[in-house]
């Protein structure tokens, strides 16, 4: 099996501009101690895959930062490993590549120079704003064994899913050839949408990439793939695994709060041989002094825990000062929380501080959401 | 064409560290847990990166398997380099015969040509036996300073603890006129450090001395040293003032966990501008249960509490489920207290799974000593064994367990 991954980096930003105003949606932090990305590159690389494009548009250095060399995720190779896609323009006004890409098939074209340069049969398209861990290797098998061209991964919507802004419902035939491809229309449940998971034969792609450039197409569900679902063998795959889409600023909180179930937990991160990888930032234990009391909670390392913590999701160096009381709450890397403050679903960025005594809440239904390195 | 290194560094990592008894069974010292996420390896290791000492041998013998795949390519250390980074340099088999390390100076001495490599003026000879965070590069100026042939680091102990160290005699300019290994009755209290800088042709002059020399024992503290004090070399004291503690003894490796914890603790690891480094895996988030109840702990990545956990260091993926209480111990990585068992006053080794409604160990106040639990070690449930007993393996339980 020879693949090569494609991940786009920014594709969902719009989701939650809270969290992506100075970053990607590939980086915004999730799970204590991950980036969005970790989940879709642990998933390559748990398949074998280690050749992976980042491809990227804008705001790029929070994830230049993350990825690094990619050793992280044992991607830093002579041959193949991880390439950082940055958008390519020219330098003359009004040419036809003078301008970023707004969709997902003008960001394939900015990036077909890479895919041609691949020697792999098959690429795997995926997007970040999805949180699950899933063997690739398995579709890909089976993508292969239906000589497939081309191989979209949904998942089911149930009725607890209150947002999907932007999905594409999936229809397909009994066996399981894709029949049309649809915008979802908010509150229909039952129906398959696209994770973004794509597996496509690599030259199809390119010949297809041309074609679509050649007749002006622009959208990859409505253009490339519904034009081309007689002519082309186009399956679907259900994804059984435990999937988690994050669509906006309130799913952000509640797919957090999710990692408090020990079931949810364990699907992501307790499965045998596909464990998710992150930068190692090397934190000192977190250091939970006497008189803190620490319930239901997941806690990264390096942080220092001095006051009551409930029901949080709380990432690597932050401090709850004494008598502090935080419930509900989310806070992100370096959160420091002075004494005698109480917070209940506050979601606070990086480096935020919040002085002693502050008395803060939101509502899960909304959260409060303190910006990054914001004092309060 | 690469540049010389000024500073190799080589590190002695063979020793078996007997006393530390269950812990060491099938690790080396040097690759004992420490901290919940680190080996003690790791403090000479992420002192040589912090130091800008980007070349280290780590001079291996004893159970080297843990410690060899732990230090791999040296990549969590920054020791991944393209010339010089972390080199294991295990025994070998020569042309005129096949020899273990004999002693520290021999182990250095049989890999002269692995330091001539580099082509270093300075060599340091570190050891993997302590803890403690160390600037090595001011020892360096301070032995480029007083223009020495060799430095040793001190550290001042009581007149009582000067019985179980090397001691250096010096004179007001910090210059060695007299060591005594061990002396029953100390005249300074300037302790060795076992740190030695070195010029590099000194020690070579003296190291090939000392193999010719079929009497000696090939050892720093007792011949080298010894040696050129005699011949009149100029060997100097550099102070160190700061926290250092031998781990080398089951009660020692207590306490220096202990150390990490309360309200001022004496060793902080989240020093940012001197930071330990280890090799971690993938593990997930720490997650503190309902009914959990912890005080006065360090916890770390993979952990999951149900139970109570007081005045303890977890290491990665501890596991203290319901009804279960820890204090006063350190639980090293995955290992699992069982539902409503007690730990008191222990140390457990990694892997190891305490079953159900089990007594290990005694309150600190009463104990006899501290319980040991050697590594992968299945206790059935109900057991009770005894403070102070030492189980490196199961069929130890039937002995000194019920």
């Amino acid at each position: 099996m020879s693949v090569v991954g494609l991940i786009f980096s920014n594709i969902h930003d719009s989701s939650i501009p809270e969290l992506t105003s100075k970053r990607t949606m590939a980086s915004v932090p999730y799970g204590c101690r991950y980036r969005l990305i970790d989940f879709p590159l642990s998933n390559m690389v748990n398949s074998g895959i280690t050749k992976i494009g980042v491809i990227a548009h804008n705001n790029y250095q929070s994830l230049l930062d993350h990825i690094g060399t990619g050793k992280d995720w044992d991607l830093a190779r002579r041959s193949g490993g991880i390439k950082i896609l940055p958008p390519f323009i020219s330098a003359y006004a009004g040419g036809s590549s003078s301008k970023l890409y707004t969709t997902r098939l003008e960001a394939l074209y900015g990036v077909m120079s890479f895919i041609s340069r691949c020697n792999e049969e098959y690429v795997v398209l995926s997007d970040c704003d999805g949180i699950c861990n899933i063997d690739l290797s398995k579709i890909v098998d089976e993508h292969a064994k239906r000589q497939a061209d081309v191989t979209i991964v949904t998942r089911k919507i149930t009725e607890d899913e209150t947002d999907n802004n932007d999905g594409i419902v999936v229809s397909f035939d009994d066996k399981d050839v894709v029949t049309d491809v649809s915008t979802y229309v908010a509150g229909t449940f039952g129906v398959e949408v696209s994770t973004n998971i794509v597996v496509i034969n690599r030259l199809f792609l390119l010949s297809a990439l041309r074609d679509a450039g050649a007749h002006g197409e622009t959208h990859f569900y409505h253009d490339l793939i519904a034009k081309r679902l007689r002519r082309a063998k186009i399956f679907r795959h259900l994804c059984e695994e435990q999937y988690i889409q994050i669509a906006s600023l309130e799913s952000y909180f509640s797919s957090s709060m999710k990692l408090l179930e020990s079931n949810v937990r364990d699907k992501f991160f307790n499965v045998e041989n596909r464990p998710i990888f992150t930068k190692l930032r090397n934190s000192a234990p977190t250091i939970y002094a006497s008189g803190s009391s620490v319930k239901n909670s997941c806690i990264a390392d390096g942080c220092l825990i001095e006051g009551t913590v409930e029901n949080c999701i709380i990432f690597r160096g932050v401090k709850v000062g004494r008598g502090t009381v935080v419930k509900n709450s989310v806070l992100l890397q370096d959160t420091f929380i002075g004494n005698n403050v109480s917070l209940n679903c506050v979601i606070t960025d990086k480096n935020a501080v919040i002085c002693d005594g502050r008395v803060l809440s939101g509502h899960s239904t909304m959260p409060f959401f303190i910006p990054k390195g914001t004092m309060v | 064409m690469f540049r010389n290194k000024e500073c190799v560094a080589m590190l002695l990592a063979g020793g078996q560290g007997s006393r530390l008894y269950a812990l060491t069974e099938k690790t080396a010292k040097p690759a004992v847990s420490f901290g919940g996420k680190y080996r003690i390896i790791d403090f000479p290791l992420s002192n040589c990166i912090n130091s800008g000492i980007d070349t280290v041998g780590v001079l291996t013998q004893y159970q080297p398997l843990v410690l060899n795949e732990y230090i791999g390519n040296g990549l969590p250390w920054d020791l991944d380099r393209a010339h010089g980074g972390v080199k294991i340099l295990p025994p070998y088999q020569g042309k005129d015969g096949a020899d273990w390390y004999k002693g520290t100076a021999n182990a250095i001495y049989q890999n002269m040509a692995f330091i001539k490599m580099y082509n270093p003026e300075y060599v340091i000879i570190l050891s993997g036996d302590h803890i403690y965070k160390m600037d090595y590069s001011k020892m360096i100026d301070y032995h480029k300073k007083m223009n020495a042939d060799c430095t040793i680091a001190v550290i001042d102990v009581t007149l009582e603890e000067a019985k179980r160290f090397g001691i250096m005699s010096t004179d007001e300019n910090s210059k060695i006129f007299k060591f005594a290994e061990k002396p029953q009755n100390p005249d300074s209290t300037k302790a060795s450090m076992g740190i030695y800088v070195f010029n590099t042709e000194c020690l070579f002059k003296y190291l090939t001395m000392d193999a010719e020399d079929p009497n000696s024992s090939n050892d720093f503290g007792k011949n080298i040293i010894p040696q050129m004090l005699s011949a009149g070399e100029k060997l100097y004291a550099y102070p160190f003032v700061g926290y250092w503690k031998d781990v080398g003894t089951i009660d020692s490796l207590w306490e220096a966990n202990m150390d990490l914890l309360g309200e001022n603790p004496e060793l902080s690891l989240g020093d940012e501008d001197w930071r330990i480094f280890a090799r971690h895996g993938a593990q997930p988030p720490q997650y503190i249960g309902k009914d959990a109840v912890i005080e006065n702990s360090s916890l770390t990545a993979g952990c999951e509490i149900y139970g109570t956990v007081k005045n303890c260091v977890l290491g990665a993926g501890v596991k203290v489920l319901e009804g279960a209480t820890v204090c006063d111990s350190v639980i090293m990585d995955n290992a699992v207290i069982g539902e409503g068992s007690e730990v008191m006053y222990s140390i457990i080794d990694s892997d190891s799974v305490i079953g159900k409604s089990c007594k290990i160990g005694a309150p600190i106040k009463s104990a006899k000593g501290i319980a040991v639990i050697g590594e992968d070690i299945c206790v059935p449930d109900g057991t009770v064994v005894q403070d102070g007993a030492m189980i490196s393996k199961a069929s130890d339980l039937d002995k000194e367990g019920k």
